[in-house]
């Protein structure tokens, strides 16, 4: 007799980089919010496991203290996981008790995981009742412009975070990209060009390139 | 609802809100004005509109008689 093959596992729809973000309204410790209230700022959505838990803590202490950073860069942060408003506000209380650290951010409470299916941040492998450490960048037009997934047991890097946002908002400014762990103040890259004309014409041209081949020029900013 | 207190007076972020809608303001120029952060300002503006505290022109808001007496006596 031949053996039933396992069913499937559920499809998760994630977001995707270039796309708009899924819209959603979902009560936070701020009042309920919708990810329309964020257009015209950048928002960094991230998703954490549980409330009450040593990893999570560390991580909304790094997020708030990297908080001014952002602001300065017209970025917003909003939090959530899988607990309730109740839950959340006793949390973040614990934390300026203990740790002495205001958390400036509102939560999403995300109990019936509306948000978390959404944006894929459910990794059934992993966990079914709790959300991985997901980042989301939306841009402030709405647009996904990163994405970062960590799992369970590993906190994430918060200067990591301020330097994508630099990269992306450098880029979107100068049109360029950015080379491996670069940061403010390095070269940057100039795009490849697309036809053979345009190689031809980025050796030759006096354009302040520093460039090593045809596809690959930086200059400083 | 984030900007008004269950026996109906009005929360410090919701009050501000109010009285800084006098005279009608969009609500990046309410949180310039407020130094709310925008995220703030559109979702209690949204809130305190349904509970007629404030009206929508079309993008500008003002605060409703309802509205200035209750920040009044919040």
């Amino acid at each position: 007799m031949e053996a039933t093959p396992s069913p499937a596992p559920p499809t998760t729809h994630l977001p995707r980089i270039g796309s708009p973000a899924p819209e959603f309204e979902a009560p936070t410790t701020h009042g309920v919010l919708r990810l329309e209230d964020y257009r015209g700022t950048w928002l960094i959505l991230f998703s954490h496991p549980a409330d009450f838990t040593p990893v999570c803590t560390t991580e909304f202490i790094g997020f708030a203290q990297l908080y001014p950073e952002l602001k300065k860069r017209n970025v917003e942060l909003l939090g959530l996981s899988i607990d309730s408003i109740y839950a959340h506000i006793a949390w973040v209380r614990n934390i300026e008790q203990n740790f002495s650290v205001k958390i400036p951010f509102p939560v999403i409470a995300d109990l019936n995981k509306e948000v978390a299916t959404a944006y894929g941040m459910i990794m059934p492998g992993e966990s079914k009742t709790e959300a991985s450490r997901c980042v989301f960048v939306i841009d402030p037009e709405g647009i996904v412009r990163a994405m970062i997934y960590y799992p369970l047991t590993t906190g994430r890097n918060m200067d990591e975070m301020l330097r994508l946002i630099d990269a992306l908002q450098t880029t979107d400014k100068h049109k360029v990209a950015t080379p491996a762990n670069w940061k403010p103040g390095d070269k940057v890259i100039i795009p490849p060009p697309t036809t053979q004309e345009m190689a031809e014409e980025r050796l030759s041209a006096k354009n302040g390139f520093e460039c090593t081949d045809w596809y690959f020029c930086r200059k400083k900013l | 609802m984030p900007c008004v207190n269950a026996d109906g007076t009005v929360t410090e972020s919701g009050r501000a809100i109010l009285l800084g809608l006098k005279e009608a303001k969009t609500a990046e120029a309410l949180a310039g004005a407020t130094g709310l952060p925008l995220f703030r300002v559109r979702s209690g503006l949204r809130e305190m509109a349904q509970a007629g505290l404030v009206v929508d022109l079309e993008g500008a808001y003002r605060v409703t008689e309802r509205g200035q007496a209750l920040a009044e006596r919040s």
